[in-house]
């Protein structure tokens, strides 16, 4: 399954903030049900975008020697966004130490503010990592590395 | 700074940290039975204390959860032992452990995370900084 929720960074300054944009195209799946007539973007897909492109920027910060694990949200919801909409979203760093960060996200169209909210996650270490688990990296690899060249590029 | 400045500043990172009411974020109100904290607060807690406050705060200063772990000594059928009083002591000296000594049970250590520790730890931190 594809997992990625951001469709290109168009802007990334390492260590500060970055903005990244997400197209809102009917032929994705969640929109048949979501609803039937009226296709709105589910709000938590919306949410996995701000996470994707804050946990990069949080990733980056630490060269992705760190797994980075979303922990805490705490989001509104301003307005609906429909299929055929662009939304931009940005993450702005305000914490980051050993043990986490905390990230300022927003999501436009357009002018117009979608979704605001602020995410916190852990570095998850090697020893954290439950029973069973082999691979001491396991954030930063598969689809997310193609959006991490993205990244490169917008750099 | 004042206590009651401390306080203020204290409550005001509760209220946006755990969403809770002004009102709910008294002296005594003990974080995880009281004000809902789940252990992942813990961290969240510590960056915005950090802000309001300007002082880097060492996460198992103020939330030693580490303390228990690696030390069968310091925990003997679910209550803490002397050796265990002792570290914990050491460890977070601005806790008052009064009441907690008389019935040291393991799964009251949580209790100990108040409104108040925090103020206490805080008062701490400040007047190291001056």
């Amino acid at each position: 399954m594809r997992w990625t929720w951001i469709d290109r960074f168009t802007r990334f300054e390492s260590g500060k903030s970055a903005t990244a944009v997400k197209n809102l195209s009917l032929a994705e799946d969640h929109f048949a049900d979501h609803f039937p007539g009226f296709p709105v973007m589910p709000a938590p897909l919306i949410l996995e975008g701000l996470a994707q492109t804050g946990g990069i920027l949080v990733g980056e910060a630490n060269k992705f020697e760190k797994n980075v694990v979303l922990a805490k949200i705490t989001a509104k919801c301003v307005r609906d966004a429909l299929a055929g909409e662009q939304l931009t979203y940005t993450a702005t760093l305000l914490d980051l130490n050993d043990t986490g960060a905390r990230v300022a996200a927003t999501a436009h169209s357009g002018p117009d503010l979608v979704v605001e909210a602020e995410i916190m996650f852990a570095h998850v270490t090697p020893a954290q990592l439950p029973p069973g688990v082999p691979d001491a990296k396991f954030v930063f690899t598969g689809e997310l590395t193609h959006l991490l060249r993205a990244a490169e590029a917008a750099k | 700074m004042s206590s009651d400045d401390i306080f203020a500043k204290v409550r005001t990172t509760l209220v946006d940290a755990l969403s809770v009411d002004d009102d709910q974020v008294t002296p005594t109100a003990r974080l995880k039975a009281d004000l809902g904290a789940e252990s992942i607060d813990f961290l969240d807690i510590v960056f915005r204390l950090e802000k309001q406050f300007g002082v880097p705060i060492p996460r198992e200063e103020l939330f030693p959860e580490a303390i228990f772990q690696g030390d069968a000594s310091f925990v003997a059928n679910g209550v803490v032992t002397a050796k265990g009083l002792e570290a914990l002591e050491k460890q977070m000296p601005f806790a008052n452990l009064t009441e907690f000594k008389k019935n040291p049970r393991l799964d009251k250590v949580e209790d100990l995370f108040t409104v108040d520790l925090i103020c206490s730890y805080l008062a701490m931190k400040v007047a190291a900084k001056g």
